[in-house]
């Protein structure tokens, strides 16, 4: 900007033709000189970024696409002329009964628990968390502003393998649950559904006839076990790790909103949990929206926590696609394969983060009568 | 307003030309390096016999984090090097396949490297390994061995040096429980008898890992085995192998035996080592951990009980596999041929606590190992290699995932499952 006004003055001292004077402000004041250069010295300036994104984001991801339609075995370049194109065999073996099917449809039900979970989750305990470092009582604010966000900085290695300890059998946890009488389980080693484990305190246990209809290589009963054991101790690992962070994001967007506004409440009598309801909740729903984006975006890609935690153990309940994709290109060099995972899990990301972001505008602006009202405005 | 529409289709086609050169460039130079690799390897065969190993680079990678066995290794390999006049680099892998794999795709792999049985005909059937076993012909292996690094007709890679599942016994435990040497199972209902005597509150008499590498060995006594012996079909819903995996589910149900977890235990070694376990079933590599985690622990290893047919037991072996894609080969062939004399072979077992791949071997490494430990050998007339076939590793954690859910879920069921998964990838 800087640069451009400064320009700007060099053009209006000099003066140009009579016909660009009497029209200030718009672009066209600039000359023509400047309009051809500003374009190329930007693109310098942002050219190492381009590359850098070229070449360690861009190009991964298009020779990814080409392994998962290729028969790439993981001999040299997947580009070597030796290397055949398949079409969409490596993904039609997800969608034909069998293991495959199985693996990939069990891993998705995981990991739907899981995000079903974990997002509301974490973004709650951001959003109370944020409203008490907000609030203008509380004394060493930046004390337990760093504390809050300490797990988010801390390497996930050290944090997974606190929580293995805390949850094994003879661990903390269970010496806590203990203390109030409650026998607690195996945790790591469990891989019962809590739906299930549900089902199962009203007398269901087995699978009901209802339930045993098959959908995507597993049964309707599988489908409705709910998070296993073992995977709600994860899930309580990356919602305490990851609420500091969007914390954060909640907490700046907070300290934007004009104080005015409460003191309005506050005149009008409002208790705190009005202001909360009615005003703080209502303005920081784009903040809101962002964080239930990044959270749905980062959880469906969940690998490091299953990778050090439990390797889909037990029983394949805390496998996730993203695991399932990286067991099966390293563990098995079924690499079309497991880059065809990666695709489908890409596809399913942005086709929910698609519903969801219609389903928060659609909230917002019930009737479409707000956008129709601003287009005719515009027109 | 007439540039701004032409400005993106200027970057577009920019952006779309940097990337055809990105992507050229890539396989180019993939072009270049496979003609540098020709070309060197003939100026190698120039030189003549002996030049391939003359100033070679060597580069070894091993999984093995300890600095012990690393260095036993680093020293064997200096000393080869020194007479061959090349240059070993050892180093220990921190994730093996991920290296492996980047080496693979990257065409620079190390020249030597440790391949597992399981793995073997993954990688030899994307020709990552140069079949060398027919210039190895007059060492002496185990033939059981041989064929577990033969893929399509040909040896691979030199065994390196295996373990044989054994029953561990806690002496104390055994001792205290007024159970005498006569009394080491030799059946299986023997084995649910003293696992009964020796559970007492808070010790379980046996603790088995709830793999198919434990559970295993109970279907090879029985006479039955996931797959049949040349891994072309499976056999996992054969009577034998469902009875194998029924004897699991009832020392289980007895409350007699438990796996690893439900004695808050990572692994058999770990239950037995804290004293939650009295007996358990590992290989040879226990006894580095028991003398590493548990030194006040006094152990002995029994051979695996009898079944219905006979002796059974497993085997784990792995290979030095040589990189086809390596322009060492001739001197990585030299430096792994040097290490196969029956001293070194038993001087690295006694460091590995493994037992050596030839025959020639046996005698020295017996008259070494104490009598605790040589029921580990004894498995290697009768013991069974890993399943293998390319393809299966989904199917065998699958198995896995089902042994998990034993005794709640019937044998017959993981049997029959297994079967449909495993003819999936065999295809019949």
């Amino acid at each position: 900007m800087a640069l451009t006004s400064a320009d700007d003055i060099v053009v209006a001292t000099h003066g140009r033709g009579a016909d660009q004077a009497p029209r200030p402000g718009g672009p066209r004041r600039r000359s023509n000189r400047l309009h051809g250069r500003e374009p190329v010295l930007a693109w310098v300036f942002v050219a190492p970024m381009v590359a850098v994104a070229l070449l360690f984001l861009i190009v991964p991801i298009l020779m990814a696409l080409w392994v998962s339609v290729s028969d790439w075995s993981g001999r040299g370049s997947p580009l070597a002329s030796s290397v055949q194109f398949v079409g969409f065999e490596n993904y039609a073996a997800f969608f034909s009964p069998g293991l495959a099917q199985r693996d990939l449809t069990t891993s998705i039900r995981n990991t739907f628990y899981f995000v079903l979970l974990v997002v509301p989750l974490q973004t709650l305990l951001a959003l109370g968390l944020a409203l008490v470092l907000n609030s203008r009582r509380l004394k060493a604010k930046s004390f337990f502003r760093t504390a809050y966000y300490f797990p988010s900085v801390t390497s996930s290695v050290a944090i997974a393998v606190v929580f293995l300890f805390m949850f094994s059998a003879s661990g903390p946890v269970n010496s806590i649950l203990g203390l109030v009488g409650i026998e607690g389980p195996n945790w790591f080693a469990d891989p019962r559904g809590l739906i299930h484990v549900v089902a199962g305190a009203f007398g269901v246990e087995q699978q009901p006839a209802w339930a045993s209809g098959s959908i995507a290589g597993i049964s309707l009963w599988q489908w409705l076990a709910g998070p296993s054991v073992a995977m709600v101790s994860i899930i309580a690992l990356v919602v305490w790790v990851s609420a500091g962070g969007y914390m954060l994001i909640f907490l700046s967007s907070l300290q934007g909103i004009d104080e005015e506004v409460n003191e309005a409440a506050v005149v009008d009598g409002a208790s705190t949990w009005q202001r909360i309801r009615h005003i703080t909740v209502p303005i920081l729903r784009p903040t809101t929206t962002l964080v239930v984006t990044l959270g749905l975006i980062g959880t469906w890609q969940v690998f490091d926590q299953v990778y050090i935690m439990s390797q889909g153990n037990p029983g394949k309940t805390t496998l996730t696609p993203a695991y399932l994709s990286y067991t099966t290109s390293f563990g098995s060099a079924q690499w079309g394969q497991g880059t065809a995972i990666s695709f489908m899990l890409f596809a399913l990301i942005v086709v929910l983060t698609i519903i969801q972001r219609a389903a928060t505008r659609d909230r917002e602006n019930p009737s479409g009568r707000r956008r129709r009202a601003r287009k005719e405005v515009a027109s | 307003m007439t540039t701004s529409t032409h400005r993106p289709r200027i970057l577009t086609l920019g952006a779309l030309a940097a990337l055809a050169l990105v992507l050229t460039a890539c396989g180019g130079g993939q072009g270049f390096s496979d003609d540098g690799t020709t070309s060197s390897s003939s100026d190698d065969s120039g030189d003549g016999g002996s030049g391939g190993t003359e100033g070679a680079e060597l580069s070894v990678l091993v999984a093995t984090g300890d600095t012990e066995s690393l260095g036993a290794i680093q020293d064997l390999a200096d000393t080869w090097a020194e007479g061959a006049g090349a240059t070993v680099d050892v180093q220990p892998a921190s994730d093996m396949n991920q290296q492996l794999s980047q080496g693979f795709a990257a065409g620079n792999p190390p020249d030597v490297f440790w391949v597992d049985a399981s793995l073997l005909p993954t990688y030899a059937a994307a020709g990552n390994l140069w079949p060398y076993g027919d210039q190895m012909s007059d060492v002496d292996f185990y033939p059981a061995l041989v064929d577990s690094f033969t893929y399509d007709g040909e040896l691979y890679c030199a065994p390196k040096d295996f373990s044989n599942l054994g029953l561990v016994i806690n002496t104390d435990l055994w001792d205290a429980a007024g159970l005498t040497d006569d009394d080491i199972p030799t059946t299986w209902d023997e084995l649910q008898s003293v696992a009964t005597t020796l559970t007492t509150d808070g010790v379980t008499g046996l603790v088995i890992g709830d793999t198919r590498d434990r559970v295993g060995a109970f279907m090879v006594q029985a006479g039955g085995w996931i797959v049949n012996d040349d891994q072309t079909e499976m056999t996992i819903d054969t009577p034998e192998a469902i009875a194998g995996i029924t004897e699991v589910q009832e020392l289980l149900e007895s409350g007699a035996a438990a796996f690893p977890k439900a004695v808050d235990s990572g692994w058999g070694g770990e239950a037995i080592g804290t004293g939650k376990a009295a007996m358990t079933i590992e290989g040879n590599w226990f006894k580095s951990a028991a003398g590493a985690d548990y030194p006040d622990l006094n152990w002995r290893v029994a051979e695996l009980p009898e079944g219905p047919a006979g002796k059974g037991t497993l085997t784990f072996t792995q290979c030095w596999a040589i990189a086809d894609a390596s322009q060492n080969k001739e001197a990585a062939l030299d430096f792994i041929t040097s290490l196969y004399t029956p001293e070194i072979q038993v001087d690295l077992a006694n460091r590995f606590g493994v037992m050596p791949s030839i025959e020639s071997a046996r005698e020295q490494y017996v008259a070494g190992v104490p009598e605790s430990e040589q029921a580990w050998l004894a498995g290697a007339d009768y013991a069974q290699g890993p399943v293998s076939a390319v393809g299966m590793d989904p199917v065998m954690k699958e198995l896995d995932t089902l042994i998990q859910q034993l005794p709640g879920l019937a044998p017959a069921d993981i049997a029959s499952q297994t079967q449909e998964n495993g003819q999936a990838v065999l295809g019949n």
